[in-house]
């Protein structure tokens, strides 16, 4: 049975479709083209767009299988900061990844990760890839995210302030 | 190693992968760049570059021990953060655990200056 939950997430102004501000700051996700899909309470589905360079296997024209885990931890991450009451920075403690058939080449690959579970130290995740159909993905994965790993604010919390004012 | 394997891969190239060699056998690294940050204020390589850069190291170890008619498929991986990684180059290591008849089982390691204080380690299954 759920359980009602009451919580207020601090990233709340910002939750919505097509918000650039969750992976803008990230240059490495800025490298691959990712967009963020959407984004809401503990939850955030990201998408790379399919491009040559991204190929693992050239036989097949498969993209590579460490493309999915950046996809994966990045919608991780984004979860769990939208998992949060108040703001901190993350880490990812670890991360894995099943990959249960291979991306059809061509097509935009999805990453959705849920943070089912937080408590006051760490981010439980779980979380899928799919490129047609969500409920055909061709990766599942699990993974833990540190909360609070540096003491600097979050790069988001100036945004946030400027929204809520 | 297969000469130029890293050259076939596009996703290698894109990233700018590269191997070393050493008494030990191949070392793979992963050079420094802003286009691989994932937390820009620290600044730290984005998590994924390493999880990546780990299962290309057991990928090109396993198709070093094969045939080399083609690639193994990774059946999952799994990789553990140990520390931030800084501004450096990262340099990664395979050690095959198992190489079955159909699955491989390998260990990665990843360091950026002192191989002692790894940065990251994987695992991961591959079907041969």
């Amino acid at each position: 049975m759920l359980r009602a939950v009451s919580e207020s997430y601090a990233l709340e102004p910002l939750f919505g479709e097509g918000r650039s501000e969750f992976i803008q700051w990230v240059p490495h996700c800025q490298e691959l083209g990712m967009v963020c899909v959407r984004v809401g309470p503990r939850r955030a589905t990201l998408r790379v767009p399919y491009r040559p360079e991204l190929v693992g296997d050239p036989g097949r024209g498969i993209v590579f299988g460490g493309v999915i885990t950046t996809l994966l931890d990045q919608a991780g991450g984004v979860a769990t900061l939208c998992s949060l009451s108040e703001l901190v920075t993350i880490a990812t403690i670890d991360l894995r990844i099943d990959y249960l058939r291979a991306a059809e080449p061509g097509l935009d690959l999805f990453g959705m990760a849920e943070c089912y579970k937080r408590t006051r130290s760490v981010g439980f995740v779980r979380g899928k890839a799919w490129d047609r159909d969500p409920e055909d993905p061709f990766a599942h994965c699990i993974a833990t995210f540190m909360l609070g790993s540096t003491p600097a604010p979050h790069p988001l919390q100036q945004l946030v302030e400027e929204r809520g004012a | 190693m297969s000469p130029g394997l890293l050259d076939r891969i596009p996703y290698a190239r894109f990233m700018g992968f590269q191997v070393e060699r050493d008494a030990e056998g191949p070392v793979c690294v992963l050079p420094f760049k802003e286009a691989i940050v994932g937390n820009a204020r620290l600044p730290a390589v984005h998590g994924g570059v390493i999880g990546s850069f780990l299962e290309m190291t057991a990928l090109l170890a396993l198709f070093e021990q094969g045939d080399g008619a083609r690639l193994p498929k990774p059946i999952n991986f799994a990789t553990d953060y140990l520390r931030s990684a800084g501004p450096a180059d990262t340099r990664g290591r395979a050690q095959i655990v198992k190489l079955g008849r159909r699955i491989a089982n390998v260990r990665v390691l990843a360091w950026q200056d002192d191989p002692s204080r790894p940065v990251a380690a994987g695992i991961g299954n591959f079907l041969l």
